[in-house]
């Protein structure tokens, strides 16, 4: 069975995570309940005139996907597999407003064609000419750890040798004003929003595109290699611990053995026992980190997570601002990373030096 | 080991309320399109559309469901078919082995969130659908009626969705990394998609007709289905009945055009190649396609051109569309495409390709026209999708 490792890594995200080492110019946004993208400058990437036509959440697909390739040092890969919670969601609202607004009348193609979820893939095969396996996932927050899960299978059964995945989620401005109505996003006019230590339910909103080139060979550019990944739908706050020391278990580790354990904190009250537990108790003597406090929630933020850690693993690095208590190892080989939302929609993910 | 066997199926469409109702439809020339009347679009007296005949209140009593329910009506659909195939499969305990539940979608609760947009702000008891819009929300509200627990996640591809959760969960099997799987896909008629494909211009005002040289394109519809695939140790240690197998799947993308097929159908191609050589079947093994055949002149021309190259200078064999009967159920096309080939298998029968009555001009494929019966061993049925996303999967007898 081949092993999977993750040759390249590229970022758009609320930081400047391009152009940058690794998170040092980042910054904690108290003010704000819907964090929105660093752009990239796009006309390095993609032509002013097809720029025109594309939704944010594709153009920063296609960067993010650029710049992950060019960090693996490869210019094509086998498969493509994307994860999206919400897919091309300002061209979903555009074209059901002009259906709404027009009664069904006057309408034109390019929104409706640019809203379906699987999109950023196809044109990003097209951009490529990669006529291989392309998939989509939207499950909510399991999106992208669907596809890592798949590209893993692709890779282990010799099915492809490279695979290009990605985590991509776009903030549109009616869904989140629908988000803040549900109560998804913290309230309005509540600053400082914070996600440690808050009494608040909702969360701080964000947006994305983080992309990894997983091949079935160590090599000059390797961050981490992936091990694990699991996706459990339902799970109670009392049965984490023992599903986490199982996962770890069926990968002949021990809690002890984890290095780093990068967790989903994202502000919302309700559902942060989940995280809490885990952080004062099993993993006490574990560094913990987060990362939902400058990357944002949304379904795909999990991409920006896996992001971070290939980085620490790399670099052998923890920046203080991902921090959440002052817990130190000597050496950062092994990072869990666990996420869930609301309560369901659990994924552990296990990567190594 | 011939593949990944198939232990049980639920199915809601035009043509029928469960498998059952459905095969009879499919013998007897049933057809289930018509003028739409669930949904208010001012297009109704053009469009013909496959669509089911309850009603959302209908279906929110057939489920049982609360007064403070928010079930889209994709998720009720979703919901009642899965609840079939669990039952066909007569799994009493869903969480006894490793299952999980891989479903399809092409625009989640579209069908709320367009009835209630501009609503929620003025109507606090509407908030509640807000959260249906999600593409995995139908799943996620399957897992929960069925009580499933484990890994649940969902696959949008556009028309080839529910083709790749099929792909996926025999791969999820074949890999060992579950034991049971329960695959399909869900797509309720929305105004969003109607006037979507309007836009395109690929709607027929008429009954589509399949690979017919004078198609005018497709009518949508709207369907549901699953089926329970189970690993070989399970449905030994059950003493399971197997309906059928998962033989060979195969998906590539066209890289051509984000809505269009190309010409000669490389994507189609190496989608029925990969799935060939996942099975060791040769082409000449088929004895049936179920084509995706969506009767739009770019879909038939290039599936058509795709069949050529695979078949080269062999007798492409008996095919045809089934969607002259449920109209094009976009995500769960290939779920309920599925169903029918297992029901092909099972009968020992094809198809007919109904309305079809002239030969396509660029090359000589003529759909089976009548329903034919004789020995089938391996059925092959391809749906394609938006992204250039095709897929092949191939179904043989057990």
């Amino acid at each position: 069975m081949k092993r999977t490792y993750i040759n390249g890594v590229g970022c758009i995200s609320t930081q400047k995570t391009f152009d940058t080492v690794f998170l040092e110019e980042a910054i904690v946004n108290h003010d704000q309940n819907v964090l929105a993208i660093v752009p990239p400058v796009y006309k390095d990437y993609i032509s002013p005139a097809a720029s025109r036509r594309m939704a944010k959440g594709v153009k920063n697909g296609i960067v993010a996907s650029a710049l992950a390739m060019k960090d693996a040092n490869i210019e094509k890969v086998d498969a493509i597999i994307t994860g999206t919670g919400l897919g091309c969601i300002e061209d979903s609202e555009k074209f059901l407003k002009s259906i709404l607004d027009n009664n069904e009348e006057f309408l034109t193609p390019t929104s409706f064609i640019q809203s379906t979820h699987n999109t950023v893939g196809a044109q990003i095969a097209l951009l490529q000419q990669c006529k291989g396996y392309n998939f989509t996932y939207v499950n909510g927050a399991v999106s992208f750890e669907s596809a890592l899960l798949d590209a893993k299978m692709q890779i282990e059964e010799d099915e492809a040798q490279s695979v290009l995945i990605g985590g991509v989620d776009e903030n549109g401005e009616y869904t989140t004003a629908l988000f803040k109505l549900n109560g998804r996003i913290k309230a309005d006019n509540s600053a400082p929003y914070n996600l440690l230590n808050s009494t608040t339910s909702g969360a701080v909103y964000g947006e994305g595109a983080s992309f990894f080139v997983l091949e079935n060979e160590r090599k000059e550019t390797t961050y981490a290699e992936v091990l694990d990944i699991a996706i459990i739908n339902t799970l109670e706050e009392n049965e984490i611990e023992a599903e986490i020391k199982a996962f770890l278990k069926s990968n002949n580790l021990e809690i002890s053995d984890v290095d780093a354990l990068v967790l989903g904190f994202d502000g919302n009250v309700d559902f942060e026992n989940y995280y809490r537990n885990l952080a004062e108790n099993a993993f006490a003597q574990t560094p913990v980190l987060y990362y939902k406090h400058l990357s944002g929630e949304y379904d795909t933020a999990s991409a920006f997570a896996l992001w971070m850690a290939s980085k620490i693993i790399k670099t052998q690095q923890i920046p203080e601002i991902i921090k959440v208590n002052s817990v130190e190892k000597p050496a950062y080989n092994t990072i869990l990373l666990y996420n869930q939302l609301n309560g369901k929609n659990h994924s552990f993910t296990l990567i190594s030096k | 080991m011939k593949g990944v066997a198939i232990t049980g199926m639920g199915i809601i469409s035009s043509i029928g309320n469960s498998v059952e109702e459905n095969y009879i439809s499919l013998i007897e020339n049933k057809i289930g399109i018509s003028r739409i009347t669930n949904i208010s679009t001012v297009h109704a007296d053009v469009i013909k559309v496959g669509e089911i005949k309850k009603t959302n209140e209908e279906l929110v009593n057939e489920l049982n469901l609360t007064e403070d329910n928010n079930f889209s009506r994709t998720a009720m659909i979703g919901t009642l078919a899965a609840k079939q195939a669990v039952e066909n499969a007569g799994i009493t305990s869903i969480n006894e082995f490793r299952t999980g539940l891989i479903s399809a979608t092409s625009v989640g609760g579209m069908d709320m969130t367009e009835r209630h947009y501009y609503d929620y702000f003025t109507h606090p008891e509407l908030v509640k659908y807000i959260t249906c819009h999600d593409g995995g929300d139908v799943a996620e509200k399957i897992a929960s009626a069925l009580g499933l627990k484990g890994m649940v996640t969902t696959i949008s591809t556009a028309c080839s969705s529910a083709a790749n959760s099929i792909m996926l969960g025999a791969r999820l099997i074949k890999t060992g990394k579950l034991d049971r799987v329960i695959v399909g896909g869900a797509d309720g008629l929305a105004k969003f998609t109607i006037n979507g494909f309007k836009t395109l211009m690929i709607l027929s005002d008429d009954f589509n007709k399949p690979f017919d040289n004078e198609r005018k394109g497709l009518n949508l519809g709207e369907a549901a289905a699953f089926l329970v695939l189970e690993s070989d140790e399970i449905v030994a240690k059950q003493n399971k009945k197997v309906l059928a197998r998962v033989s060979g799947y195969g998906n590539a993308n066209d890289a051509f055009h984000q809505t269009a097929s190309s010409e000669n159908g490389d994507g189609a191609y190496l989608a029925m190649k990969k799935a060939f050589d996942v099975s060791g079947l040769k082409p000449s093994q088929i004895d049936y396609i179920n084509v995706h055949g969506t009767a739009t002149p770019n879909n038939d021309l290039s599936e058509g051109r795709a069949l050529k190259r695979i078949y080269k200078d062999e007798q492409v064999p008996d095919f045809s569309s089934t969607k002259p009967f449920t109209g094009h159920t976009l995500a769960a096309a290939a779920a309920i495409e599925a169903v029918y080939s297992v029901l092909a298998i099972q009968n020992n029968v094809v198809y007919p390709n109904l309305n079809f009555e002239n030969q396509m001009e660029e090359f000589d494929l003529q759909p089976q026209t009548s329903l034919k019966n004789k020995n089938i061993e391996h059925v092959l049925s391809n749906s394609f999708g938006f992204g250039g996303n095709c897929s092949t999967l191939i179904f043989s007898k057990s």
